[in-house]
């Protein structure tokens, strides 16, 4: 199965990168759930949660406060001036 | 020991103690760039992808929006100058401030007032002596900036644009900084932020990537709303890091030719000083000559 390609970057740094499964994010007009495959799409994020699974091991949860998500090609960006993983 | 050899080695003395400091220095300056280069690079994706986005929206939208329309007839134009807390950096801070004077010079010949806006202690100074107004300062921190304070300018910066030159505000904004080209070489560069020319990007995308035909989520005009203040946030803090990179490496630049110039006095003093050192035992061993010649000759 193919797979998403993630990174989610802060002003800073980049905060984690990798192969993903699928990614739920909350954007300003809901939740959303991205899988392989996904249209183009460039969300706003309200402030909330990421919740990344990737393709081993368990799911990690990435805070994202006045970012963006942008998908395109399985390649999804998701992109916060403070970002920071919770677990 | 003579007066004249005493005042020689004092200044060796002196500038011996001066090249310690100034070495320090460099070597701090020296290792301080490699992380703010290394802060360059880490926030190369962030601006990357903020680019992207922002030329994404832009292509797919035909789009009047306020942070991009040009004001009809603008009155009021904000400079922001990016200059260092601290000085010995030779040209660093005053090339910024040069810069900034020629743009000020121009945009009046244009008709326009400007508003300052000063980021490190150096413009702070400068525009104080000169009881030149600020409409706002920022101090500290100019060689190791953070987000907040960048976010804090563009909060400030975009909420005077969206006022308008009629009530208070600005119409444009323009950002002067150090650009950091090399260790060597860092030029001054102006840009002009607001009104925003979309797609002008540091880092452009590559002519191969054809950008995708975007869902939006919100509306258009929603998601550039939310985009665009982030967009010049990350311009602004672009900027903040290449001036600080830029700084320490005019930093280091400056010490090492003050270490070389306190070299270089000490080699000239200490020439002076053995010649000095040599006259006087020459003059004492002619004194004791012509002595011992006066007593025999008096006999």
């Amino acid at each position: 199965m193919a797979e998403l390609s993630v990174s989610v970057v802060s002003a800073d740094r980049e905060v984690w990168s990798g192969a993903a499964k699928q990614i739920v994010a909350r954007t300003t007009e809901g939740e959303i759930g991205i899988l392989p495959g996904h249209e183009p799409i460039l969300g706003i994020l309200s402030a909330g949660e990421v919740r990344i699974t990737p393709v081993s091991g368990a799911a990690i949860t990435a805070r994202a406060e006045d970012g963006f998500l942008s998908v395109e090609n399985d390649t999804v960006t998701i992109v916060a001036g403070q970002a920071e993983l919770v677990s | 020991m003579g007066a004249q050899l005493r005042v020689y080695r004092q200044k060796i003395r002196s500038a011996q103690t001066t090249k310690k400091i100034t070495r320090a220095m460099e070597l701090i300056s020296a290792s301080r760039i490699q992380k703010a280069q290394a802060r360059m690079a880490a926030s190369a994706p962030y601006a990357r992808a903020v680019t992207r986005a922002v030329s994404a929206v832009a292509t797919y939208s035909n789009v009047d929006h306020v942070l991009t329309t040009e004001r009809e007839n603008p009155r009021r134009a904000a400079v922001v100058v990016f200059t260092s807390d601290r000085g010995l950096a030779g040209g660093f801070s005053s090339q910024v401030i040069r810069e900034a004077n020629e743009l000020r010079t121009r945009l009046e010949g244009e008709g326009r007032e400007v508003v300052n806006y000063l980021v490190g202690r150096k413009a702070v100074q400068y525009y104080a002596f000169r009881r030149r107004a600020a409409a706002k300062e920022w101090m500290g921190g100019t060689d190791q900036p953070t987000f907040e304070t960048a976010k804090d300018i563009a909060d400030t910066l975009v909420e005077a644009f969206i006022a308008g030159g009629e009530s208070e505000g600005v119409d444009e904004i323009h950002i002067v900084y150090n650009r950091f080209v090399s260790l060597v070489t860092q030029t001054p560069e102006i840009v002009r932020v607001l009104p925003l020319e979309v797609v002008d990007g540091v880092e452009e995308p590559g002519s191969t990537d054809v950008l995708p035909l975007y869902e939006f989520e919100p509306e258009v005009d929603d998601v550039l709303d939310a985009l665009l203040p982030v967009y010049i946030e990350s311009r602004i803090f672009n900027a903040m890091l290449q001036s600080a990179a830029s700084e320490h490496a005019a930093r280091q630049k400056a010490m090492k030719s003050a270490t070389d110039n306190a070299d270089k006095l000490i080699r000239e003093y200490t020439r002076l000083a053995n010649n000095a050192r040599q006259a006087e035992i020459t003059q004492q061993i002619s004194e004791i000559v012509g002595g011992a010649d006066a007593l025999v000759s008096a006999k």
